[in-house]
């Protein structure tokens, strides 16, 4: 993560756009960003539940990985180096999520992996985008070309009724499932589309040229059925999902495993696997596999109506004296109606059901380990 | 029966020694839709400028200041039930508080309507 504090902040493509409905712009990763429009966090996160959510999330880094030897097996073969994934299966046309491991095991930031046919398309977190690009750079540079998108926009379109509104612009993506994605022409505009996003929602998200981002953008708002929606709720609706904000629920010190993201590496980077091991941070993050590890990230509901949220203090009792852990994320859920959170606790009270204390002014609060995603995803498999 | 308003956004409702107290509807514009309230106890003896109340939106928890010192003598435990009455009528049915006053003096330095429409204009 980067300080941005000190430089001008930087537009989208679509800032003008946020401006003329209403939203209230804030300081993010460098970005002046929408945080809310008129509607309010509450109302936008209901209304991408329950129809469709657009959120502009252009200040994201979006960067092709294409081999020298014009093989995407071997651009595919060289990320291998630098993730726990598996990026010689992903087919054509689909997308994977993956990680940037260090050394020590620890994240440097979550990315979506995509396979276009001849190259891979990565979409990397907005704070660590110059990093990443260095990263890529440093390791990858023999073996293939990095190229950072900066000129396209990128947007999300979530929700029950985002298949119906994009549709009615691309008649192609009614037939993709999720994680499926590609270059599609939406509205005549070449863009890559793909059936993900960050919201627990189906939905998909859409790389477009930032000269027709704001062409796109009107045409699927002219959608009664479609709102725009600020970062709180893009915030509110990760969470309900149970999904990992980089740099609170995951970061340079907590391993895949830690962060409860052993699904996310494919039994082929394990040990045994064909392809086990071979990038940073393997020793112990294979290790931590085999024999666990001491913590581990978990979803939490407080018992009451307040909000526990990130910072707060985890301990194993009312009155203890020393924590055992932290909550990384925590707010209101407005689907759930209720509180939720997500935090590290030692691997032996992470059982769900298990009631842990959370100090908050001054008070200990109880919570429960609780399953995530807290609200049910909606993908199309 | 005289309203009082300070710089933070809190509204006084000032009959004989006791002074009911909330936020203003320009407060509960700006946090948006409020999900929590946690009011003070009643028998705590707050000291101006003291947190008295916190008030959470999806978002984010702000501190409610006691605007004069006093005891408290009543809590609104209607917005414990509904915190979103904040949003709809916070100079009304959304009051937080309500403290006996120790030291009318402080009241002085409080601001009338007018002065607080110019404050938020």
């Amino acid at each position: 993560m980067r300080a941005h504090e000190n430089s001008p902040l930087k537009q989208t493509p679509l800032h003008a756009l946020h401006l003329a409905r209403g939203a209230k712009m804030v300081p993010f990763a460098g970005y002046d960003m929408p945080v809310q429009y008129t509607a309010g966090v509450l109302k936008e996160h209901l209304h991408t539940r329950k129809d469709a959510g657009l959120f502009d999330v252009s200040h994201m880094g979006q960067l092709v990985l294409k081999a020298k030897s014009g093989k995407v097996a071997d651009a595919a073969l060289a990320l291998e180096k630098l993730v726990p994934q598996d990026i010689v299966g992903i087919a054509p046309g689909r997308q994977r999520y993956a990680q940037f491991s260090n050394n020590d095991g620890g994240l440097l930031d979550d990315l979506m992996v995509a396979n276009f046919g001849d190259h891979l398309f990565l979409v990397v977190n907005a704070a660590c985008k110059e990093e990443d690009e260095a990263h890529l750079r440093a390791h990858l540079s023999d073996a293939c070309e990095i190229v950072s998108l900066a000129d396209r926009a990128l947007i999300a379109l979530q929700g029950p009724k985002a298949e119906s509104a994009l549709a009615k612009l691309c008649a192609d993506v009614s037939s993709m499932k999720f994680m499926d994605a590609g270059p599609r022409r939406v509205a005549d505009i070449d863009c890559f589309v793909s059936r993900s996003g960050y919201t627990g929602e189906d939905g998909f998200e859409i790389s477009v040229p930032a000269d027709k981002a704001e062409v796109l953008v009107t045409a699927l708002l002219d959608n009664p059925d479609v709102l725009p929606i600020g970062l709180g709720a893009r915030d509110s609706l990760r969470l309900e999902a149970g999904l990992c904000l980089y740099g609170h629920d995951i970061d340079t010190t907590t391993t895949p495993v830690e962060g409860a993201l052993e699904w996310s590496v494919q039994k082929v980077r394990r040990s045994g696997g064909a392809r086990a091991g071979g990038f940073p941070g393997a020793d112990k993050i294979l290790a931590q596999f085999t024999d666990g590890a001491a913590r581990r990230r978990v979803g939490l509901k407080p018992d009451g109506r307040a909000p526990v949220r990130e910072g707060a203090s985890l301990f194993a009792d009312a009155t203890s004296a020393e924590p055992i852990g932290k909550v990384t994320s925590g707010g209101f859920g407005p689907s759930l109606n209720a509180p939720v959170a997500m935090g590290y606790l030692p691997t032996a009270l992470s059982a769900v059901g298990t009631t842990v204390f959370a100090e908050v002014r001054g008070q200990r609060l109880p919570l429960k380990v609780a399953a995530t995603p807290f609200v049910p995803n909606t993908y199309k498999r | 029966m005289t309203t009082l308003y300070t710089s933070d956004h809190e509204w006084l409702r000032i009959e004989g020694d006791v002074a009911t107290i909330g936020i203003t509807d320009y407060a509960q514009s700006q946090l948006g839709d409020v999900v929590f309230v946690e009011l003070p106890k009643v028998g705590r003896s707050l000291k101006k400028a003291e947190a008295a109340a916190v008030v959470e939106s999806v978002k984010a928890a702000s501190d409610v200041y006691a605007p004069i010192t006093g005891e408290v003598i009543e809590v609104n435990e209607a917005l414990a039930a509904e915190p979103a009455l904040v949003n709809s009528d916070a100079g009304g049915k959304a009051w937080f508080f309500k403290l006996k006053i120790s030291d009318k003096g402080e009241l002085g330095g409080l601001m009338d309507e007018a002065a607080y429409a110019a404050h938020t204009a």
